[in-house]
């Protein structure tokens, strides 16, 4: 093999580098969403890459919604101090208390959808002007031609007609003040690649991704961990299974897949094998066809 | 980073193996292919599409589902694997797709990342972005309709692009029973057509991609094609082709100084390699210096190539901030500030020829205006239109003109330090894509001083605020006012405005400062009394300080009849840099040609205190150029003018 071969990893990665060091250069006030998954994981080491020796020049926010699991709270702060990052956390529950934003009502309210409002203020608290998301192209068809850049009006709404074509490895980044841009230096990863980079590099991830025991509900064909947040319908119950987790988001929303993958050959052995997306573990997204698109246009990643 | 004790191992580890992680893995070995498809509308591009994802798994179950829904709420009888590469609902509902859209398979040998691109008649613009990045290009042709118009006009916009390998998919093959006899005249038509075009590598592969032949797996059915299928050929495709491992490129995205010791210059290689210890050398400084390492993260390497994004440092400290380029000391870039450019329009709004744009290339942002539309290309038939403007979707030959000047490769050379986007200023749209040919051609070259400026090693950097040295640096060229003075229509304008032209298009960063446009704006309040024309002089003057301090030179054109006021207007620069330029010509010819009539009035008295006639001309005692334009012709004059100029030293570092 000629030396100058270059794996997909590395050109992704490359890419990433890239694109972060763009946005470091091109705005004011960057600031990177951790959500303590495993692409916004992986953001926190490309960030950590790009700048090294340099500290990393922007800030994480992380939106906590209150649902999290305690291992991603802890993770999220070892993760912190490990690469010398800064982090910001703002809380839903400060909305909801502010009256910003209302609890759903039902067996597991979800705050994904709140999570957009908590969002927006603190982007507008600290007047960041470019948000860098993990979100990949091939986790929904409507992300499929989101830009690297993608362009947010004064009211952080997305307009698919108003998005810049995007050549080569140019990346557009003026624009008016009060105009923002969310940024997705992760574009063109895949699942697969995510997981292969965090093998390659030997990220410590949470354990949570990892077969582990841990009780669980089933409810619309979802194994939801057992949590103070959700409560047990009639015909309900809490099982105990080995389990481990294809995406961390909120615990009312995340489901678990049975598995005994406790390495991270297994789990990628199991992603190759998988016949359902990630995203199919995630209650939010079943809730409409064109859920994505439409919780795009309010303002979500 | 921290140590391993302080790791919280309850919550987080890395459970690989390492044995495993040491080269056999297919991650370390998979490279990738970013292709584009085009095809007019219903060849079959997205269930061929459709297809690749679902025969390689990329689809899975709960994808499958949700398009079996979407086909059966369509009152569809059969799953359309189309649906799967729709995105948008609102094209979704019209039935087209509109944008491109990106795609992504894996196969064990390659990732491959799929430019989707519509193949509607007016979306050109979303071709050529797809097209940017892409080292192939799968053309789909109809077997029942065989060459058309846009089959054409794909493999055009392919190779504009320079896209390396060109593969002509052969669709619905089964429509016309597998027969070889149609599929050979569509190969020697196409054949014939792509003789027009620089294309590297062009294959023909009949395909069904509604029934799978060929696509993946061989088909029994064309037992008279021996070669590939479509995955074969894009797993194996050579994908070096567009790699320029040659000419050493780094833009420089940022500069990271932690501290004192460190200080590194981050991007990423745009082509060439290059190694520690190699002498290099900073656009547009013109300084030199060795590479002292290249880090990767943590690692020092000992080579990085073209695609790398990595940390250069140097053996020395020069400055180099974002924006400029480190190539190899004997292997330098083009420069130029007027560029021969094909461009493809992409907004609304059409090509404005007045107009100045931001044109970004790579991580430099300069002003550019299009000084020359040679001609669009009309990209069906190929031929070449005169137009006064470019409309969306519309891809022409033009010139640029950028107030500084760019270092470039031909696009066909290099494809990264070759392109260009062009940007509106107000709105910050990106308006059109460009590919730069070359440079062109005047005679102006022969004294272009890009050389001269790799001289001065010794500039003062002020850490508070950027002095005029530095300005001159940058420019390649010293500041000073260049004071025209002489009669009402002695040709000062003329003169004045001809010589800017002239430094202008040579890289030289000009201001203009015009008599008769002050008074609408600056100096409106004023008359021609001997007290507000020295209160006139005494204000442009100063403005003409100014731009001087911003580096430029600034070329003033006042009749300034007054020596005090030339006197105070000289007094406000160094001594060597306030050059009076006296505009001669015989009062008798002026009062002839008058061409705004204005001596005809002055002379019955219309206007009052007009110079030369109702108030004095004080000649220049000892002005530093004289110029006779009734003697003279206005290029021999300009060219006396630079000469001096360039006497002076003026013109370059
Ligand atoms: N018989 C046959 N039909 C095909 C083939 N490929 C596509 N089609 C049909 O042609 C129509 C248009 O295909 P589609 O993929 O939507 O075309 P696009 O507009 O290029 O994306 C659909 O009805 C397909 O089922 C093929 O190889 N054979």
């Amino acid at each position: 093999m000629s030396s100058y071969f270059r794996s997909h990893l590395k050109q992704l990665e490359s890419e990433a580098l890239y694109v972060m060091r763009e946005v470091a250069s091109q705005f004011e006030r960057p600031v990177l969403l951790f959500s303590g998954g495993k692409d916004s994981i992986v953001m926190a080491h490309l960030a950590h890459r790009a700048f090294y020796p340099g500290k990393v020049p922007f800030p994480l926010l992380h939106v906590d919604t209150g649902h999290n699991f305690a291992e991603t709270l802890e993770y999220r702060d070892w993760l912190v101090k490990d690469l010398d990052l800064r982090l910001i956390v703002r809380y839903v529950q400060d909305s909801i208390d502010q009256g910003r934003a209302v609890e759903e009502e039902g067996p597991n309210p979800m705050r994904n959808g709140l999570q957009t409002i908590t969002l927006l203020d603190a982007l507008a608290e600290f007047k960041f002007e470019a948000a860098m998301g993990g979100a990949r192209r091939d986790e929904e068809k409507a992300r499929a031609k989101e830009r690297f850049f993608s362009h947010r009006d004064r009211f952080g709404q997305w307009d698919p007609k108003n998005q810049r074509p995007e050549l080569w490895n140019l990346y557009n980044g003026r624009k008016n003040t009060s105009e923002h841009f969310r940024i997705f230096p992760l574009s063109n990863w895949t699942e697969m690649d995510v997981w292969q980079y965090i093998a390659l590099n030997r990220i410590d991830i949470p354990i949570l991704y990892f077969s582990h025991r841990r009780e669980v509900v089933k409810r619309d064909g979802m194994l939801l961990a057992n949590c103070p947040y959700i409560t047990l319908m009639p015909g309900e119950s809490v099982e105990n299974k080995v389990v481990r987790f294809r995406t961390i988001g909120d615990m009312t929303c995340t489901g678990a897949v049975e598995s005994t993958a406790s390495t991270m050959d297994e789990v990628i052995q199991e992603i190759a094998t998988a016949r359902v997306t990630e995203r199919g573990t995630r209650a939010d997204d079943k809730r409409s066809e064109a859920a994505m698109e439409d919780r795009k246009k309010q303002g979500y990643f | 980073m921290l140590s391993e004790e302080l790791k919280p191992k309850s919550v987080t580890r890395f459970s690989g193996h390492a044995e495993t992680t040491t080269g056999t893995d297919p991650y370390y070995t998979m490279d990738l292919l970013r292709f584009t498809t085009a095809g007019s509308v219903d060849d079959g591009k997205s269930t061929l599409i459709g297809r690749l994802l679902y025969d390689s798994k990329a689809i899975f179950e709960d994808q499958l589902e949700a398009v079996e829904r979407a086909s059966h709420n369509r009152g569809d009888t059969y799953v359309d694997l189309a649906l799967l590469t729709d995105g948008l609902r609102a094209e979704r509902e019209q039935g087209i797709t509109i944008d491109v859209a990106y795609r992504y398979f894996a196969t064990p040998k390659r990732k491959f990342i799929i430019a989707d691109t519509p193949g509607h008649i007016q979306y050109t613009r979303n071709m050529v972005t797809g097209a940017s990045t892409a080292e192939l290009a799968i053309v789909l042709i109809d077997a029942r309709k065989g060459v058309v118009t846009q089959s054409k006009r794909h493999g055009f916009i392919a190779s504009l692009l320079e896209i390396p390998h060109i593969l002509v998919a052969v669709n619905k093959m089964d429509l016309v029973d597998f027969s070889e006899e149609v599929y050979e005249r569509i190969v020697s038509e196409y054949s014939e057509f792509a003789t027009k075009l620089s294309i590297q590598d062009l294959t023909f592969i009949p395909i069904s991609a509604l029934q799978g032949d060929n696509v993946v797996h061989k088909s029994e059915r064309t037992p008279w094609y021996d070669g590939p299928t479509l995955l074969h050929h894009l797993e194996n495709v050579n994908i070096g082709a567009s790699r320029n491992l040659v000419d050493f490129r780094f833009p420089v995205q940022l500069v990271v100084r932690p501290h004192q010791d460190f200080r590194g210059f981050a991007g990423q290689i745009v082509s060439g390699t290059i190694s520690p210890g190699e002498e290099i050398v900073v656009l547009p400084s013109g300084k030199s210096s060795r590479v002292r390492a290249i880090h990767a993260y943590t690692e020092e390497v000992q080579e990085a190539v073209e695609g790398d994004s990595v940390m250069i440092t140097l053996e020395d400290e020069i400055d180099i901030s974002r924006g400029d380029m480190i190539v190899r000391k004997n292997n330098l870039p083009q420069v130029g500030n007027q560029l021969e450019c094909t461009i493809c329009w992409m907004a609304e709004e059409p090509l404005n020829p007045q107009g100045s744009y931001i044109l970004q290339q790579g991580t430099h942002q300069v002003r550019a205006m299009v000084t020359e539309l040679n001609y669009r290309i009309d990209v069906n038939t190929l031929h070449r239109e005169s137009v006064h403007t470019l409309e969306l979707n519309e891809i022409g030959r033009v010139k640029l003109t950028t107030t500084q000047p760019l270092y470039f490769d031909p696009y066909k050379l290099n494809r990264n330090t070759g392109s260009f986007v062009l940007i509106d200023p107000y709105t910050n749209v990106t308006m059109a894509a460009g590919m730069i040919r070359r440079r062109s051609r005047t005679l102006d070259e022969v004294i272009q001083n890009q050389p001269d400026r790799r001289k001065s090693e010794n500039v003062v950097w002020e850490s508070t605020e950027i002095s005029r040295e530095m300005r001159e640096e940058r420019n390649g060229h010293r500041a000073a006012v260049l004071w025209f003075t002489g009669l009402s229509g002695s040709g000062k304008s003329t003169v004045a405005r001809r010589l800017e032209k002239r430094l202008f298009s040579q890289g030289v960063q000009t201001t203009y400062l015009d008599g008769d446009n002050v008074r609408h704006g600056l100096n409106g309040d004023l008359g021609f009394s001997p007290v507000d024309r020295k209160e006139n002089i005494r204000r442009v003057a100063e403005v003409a300080r100014l731009a001087f301090d911003h580096g430029t030179l600034t070329i003033c054109t006042f009749i300034s009849p007054f020596n005090t006021d030339r006197e105070f207007a000289r007094s406000l620069l160094p001594i060597d840099r306030f050059i009076e330029i006296y505009v001669k010509c015989d009062l008798e010819v002026l009062k002839r040609r008058d061409p705004k009539g204005l001596y005809a009035k002055a002379l019955s008295g219309e206007i009052l205190e007009f110079t030369g006639i109702s108030s004095p001309y004080e000649e220049p005692s000892n002005p530093e150029i004289v110029v006779e334009t009734d003697v003279q012709n206005v290029d021999e004059i300009v060219e006396h003018i630079v000469d001096e100029l360039t006497r002076r030293g003026l013109l370059s570092i």
